[in-house]
């Protein structure tokens, strides 16, 4: 018996105004698990993440977190409770340094083992930076902070929206080479991964997003190429 | 001689000016909301005060001490119950509903208050003066007036670029959907925003009633030279406003020394100079 989910979707639908974007999706996160999402463009895979972190509505009892119904909260509170976004083009605040995008990530002091220092020490390159402006940095950079603004609310679940798009390889590797010091610290991480082979690598589980419905889940060991090719492009 | 003091009496001025304008340009900056009530809220903090000093027998500056809560807590209703429901894409519905709130506010005060003018008496203080040179004397309270000002924008700069507070309130501006993913609320943060935005309001209200005669007609002007104040020394920077204040009570003060009916002409010529010239204001925002 695998512990019990830290995270539990059960039937979530989802909708921009009449479109419906999500049709009872369920996905199970386990303590200290890496969850990768994959799916083709406008599979729903952001849709998801949004709703999970309360930017979009969602049934009360459809996204369970840590045994507490939170489907209708919204987003401010779900942070208060552990669950962190990295949002898809990392959307650092322009007008904030990159210390000032940091110490807003953490400003509501969740206690935790993120603090900016270690932060730093994971991300040395910002440490550098600390004082620049946020637009002024690399897109790899740029993505550091805005991981290194999510940890620092100190979050039981990290959720990664496309954290390698735009990015060089060479970048993403660096980037990715870090998540196993994230889980490390006793924090699940949901991946969603334009990515597939990177995404397969780095995960525990997967599911695959197929025009808004779970079309494959299992563990990401398991996952055939011939299987993942059927449920992405659901032939 | 005559000029020296001319200037000086129109840099003085500029920082009430400029204090219009603070508040204005917070609003803005924070949360895209153009008060157009905001000129009447000026008004309204000015009757407040009037109130105050009459039913619990004080002065105009102790009376900063109620006026000020009072006018931050009405901001913070107003933004919770009202304005935020205002806001989303589209710029229209804040500015139907503050126009609105101008015509509320302008009647309201009449028929409390009735259309006279009125000041508000801050005894000796209004009349010592200090002589800098001779020939050139500075007035006590326009002085006063204008280091709090300088005072008020140093405030308002310290709190946006070194506090958490005002980490909050750019960062809100930047994203607000992100900012809540830092756990912010908006409509709190924008509530926050408007009664500090009243607070700044409260006291330029209050240091107008002590400088001229005011009555509930005279907001929409006021709004006016916040407006310019704004626009002149650039969006988004507080010291940039102060600037603005001042070239526009300069401009104000020159107009009416060469003819009394050119005051407010000679404000508005110069800011529609600057608009042409530099129509991102003497002092846009820098980054960095």
């Amino acid at each position: 018996m695998p512990d019990a989910p830290l995270l539990d979707v059960r039937a979530l639908d989802a909708f921009y105004g009449d479109f419906q974007a999500l049709f009872g999706v369920s996905i199970a996160v386990a303590p200290r698990q890496v969850v990768a999402i994959i799916g083709a463009n406008g599979a729903g895979k952001s849709t998801l993440l949004k709703s999970i972190a309360g930017l979009m509505p969602a049934r009360c009892d459809a996204i369970v977190f840590d045994g507490a119904p939170i489907g209708d909260l919204p987003a401010f509170r779900i942070v208060a409770r552990g669950i962190a976004l990295v949002p898809e083009g990392r959307r650092l605040f322009a007008s904030l340094s990159v210390e000032e995008n940091l110490l807003i990530g953490g400003q509501l002091r969740r206690p935790g083992p993120w603090t900016l220092d270690r932060i730093y020490a994971l991300f040395p390159a910002l440490a550098q930076r600390r004082n620049f402006p946020s637009t002024a940095l690399s897109g790899g950079e740029q993505q550091m902070v805005a991981l290194g603004r999510a940890l620092m609310s100190n979050p039981r679940l990290l959720l990664c929206d496309e954290i390698s798009l735009g990015l060089a390889p060479i970048v993403i590797r660096d980037i990715y080479a870090r998540l196993p010091a994230i889980v490390a610290e006793g924090t699940s991480l949901v991946i969603v991964e334009q990515d597939i082979a990177q995404a397969l690598a780095a995960a525990d589980s997967v599911y695959c997003l197929q025009e808004g419905r779970v079309a494959f889940a299992g563990a990401a060991r398991s996952a055939t190429r011939e299987a993942v090719a059927a449920a992405y492009f659901g032939i | 001689m005559d000029w020296i003091n001319t200037l000086v009496q129109g840099v003085l001025i500029g920082g009430l000016y400029a204090m219009f304008a603070a508040g204005l340009s917070l609003i803005f900056g924070v949360m895209r909301l153009v008060n157009i009530a905001h000129g009447d809220f000026i008004v309204l903090a000015a009757y407040v005060a009037l109130a105050v000093t009459e039913t619990l027998g004080i002065g105009p500056l102790p009376a900063l001490l109620v006026v000020v809560p009072l006018m931050g807590i009405i901001g913070y209703a107003l933004q919770r119950g009202l304005l935020n429901r205002t806001l989303g894409d589209d710029l229209l519905p804040p500015l139907l509903v503050t126009f609105g709130l101008s015509v509320i506010i302008q009647n309201g005060l009449l028929e409390l208050f009735t259309a006279d003018s009125r000041r508000l008496q801050a005894g000796a203080i209004e009349v010592a003066s200090l002589q800098v040179a001779p020939g050139i004397s500075v007035g006590v309270l326009p002085l006063l007036q204008f280091a709090v000002a300088v005072a008020v924008i140093g405030g308002l700069q310290t709190l946006f670029y070194r506090t958490a507070f005002g980490r909050a309130f750019r960062a809100t501006s930047d994203d607000p959907s992100v900012a809540q993913l830092m756990g912010l609320d908006n409509r709190h943060v924008f509530a926050l925003a408007m009664a500090l935005s009243l607070a700044v309001v409260a006291i330029a209200g209050v240091l107008l009633a002590v400088r001229t005669n005011f009555d509930p007609a005279i907001g929409p002007a006021r709004l006016i030279f916040g407006f310019e104040a704004v626009i002149i020394g650039g969006l988004g920077n507080l010291w940039g406003t102060l600037a603005g204040g001042i070239v526009l009570g300069v401009a104000q003060a020159i107009g009416a020394k060469l003819d009394p009916g050119w005051q407010l002409l000679a404000g508005h010529l110069a800011f529609l100079l600057v608009l042409a010239v530099r129509p991102e204001g003497l002092f846009p925002r820098i980054r960095g």
